[in-house]
């Protein structure tokens, strides 16, 4: 029962995405050309009300709903790791139009070819996983 | 009401959205993440055997797949009873470009249908884009340590450096892609 509550967000989560077409390839296409504003708008919304809703769990030392303080960590130093592996993500993300989330919100609306997508992306973790003491991070 | 949600949504209310979804993420004890699911699914099949990297509790990330799967339900509620025209309606510019690209009726749907199909994926173009396109997106997200919910949304939110350096790295991926290599792609 406790994962009921992470079912309930996803649903919301999947509908949003769709309901403003950010699952869609050529909303993708058309962020890549800066054709269209509606991508930045979404992504630029999101990151305005989320600076301010953490700015408010840190200022008031918000609690989750397990009792302790929501904390973050901070993510490791580094240029390469970042750079490197966004810009493969970024490759990636313009050729099938659909970063993880949509990926998975698509196979739900029917797009079921979208199953192969994922187990690329599946394999392309696993495949990280062996090759990553030789990678530079 | 339902006419107004059958509409496609406008940013403004879609992003804020999203990070309601960060927020009540946080709130719950977690984080918001989604690509960590793909490693989730490698450490469940095994994988930890071959790389230590896969060695985890995985029992402890439920919770993700959990949200996940709510995704994909979300997903069919939307296009089965939140859409009325599933069409996008695209900036003029991006159809010249589509057509110049030999894309047929771009925006009727939400994909490409002469891409994401079956019959497609078993031809050169199709291979590339979905199964080359989806192992790029696998990899790269793990090797930059999150994709665009846990680095775009979440590290940018928190005013994480490392985050903003991998977003740079998408929009550098993405240009490439989209001005470079898909106009050879998509003529395959």
């Amino acid at each position: 029962m406790k994962y009921i509550k992470y079912l309930v967000l996803g649903v919301f989560f999947g509908i949003v995405l769709s309901k403003a077409e950010v699952v869609s390839w050529y909303r993708i296409y058309e962020m890549f050309r800066f054709d269209n504003f509606h991508m930045y708008g979404v992504i630029g919304s999101a990151i305005a009300v989320g600076i301010a809703l953490i700015q408010l769990i840190k200022s008031t030392h918000m609690k989750s709903l397990t009792g302790s303080e929501i904390s973050f960590t901070p993510k490791n130093r580094s240029i390469a790791r970042y750079l490197l592996g966004g810009i493969i993500f970024g490759l990636g993300w313009a050729l099938t139009g659909a970063c993880p989330g949509p990926m998975f919100i698509l196979v739900g609306q029917g797009v079921g070819v979208m199953l192969v997508v994922i187990a690329s992306a599946i394999a392309g973790t696993f495949v990280y996983g062996l090759l990553r003491d030789r990678l530079p991070h | 009401m339902i006419e107004f949600i059958s509409q496609p949504w406008p940013w403004y209310v879609a992003g804020p959205l999203i990070a309601l979804v960060m927020f009540m993420l946080l709130y719950f004890g977690n984080n918001f993440g989604v690509s960590a699911n793909l490693a989730t699914m490698c450490s469940i099949a095994g994988a930890g055997k071959a790389a230590d990297f896969f060695k985890f509790d995985w029992t402890k990330r439920i919770w993700n797949l959990v949200f996940v799967v709510g995704a994909v339900i979300g997903g069919f509620i939307a296009s089965e009873f939140l859409t009325t025209d599933s069409g996008v309606e695209l900036a003029a510019a991006t159809i010249t470009a589509l057509n110049e690209l030999g894309v047929a009726q771009p925006g009727a749907e939400f994909l490409p249908s002469s891409i994401f199909s079956w019959s497609t994926l078993f031809s050169l173009k199709g291979l590339v884009i979905m199964v080359g396109g989806g192992f790029l997106v696998g990899f790269g997200a793990r090797y930059a340590g999150g994709c665009t919910s846990g680095h775009a949304i979440s590290g940018i939110s928190d005013l994480q450096i490392p985050s903003l350096i991998a977003v740079i790295g998408f929009f550098i991926g993405g240009l490439i892609m989209t001005y470079f290599l898909l106009p050879i792609i998509l003529n395959l």
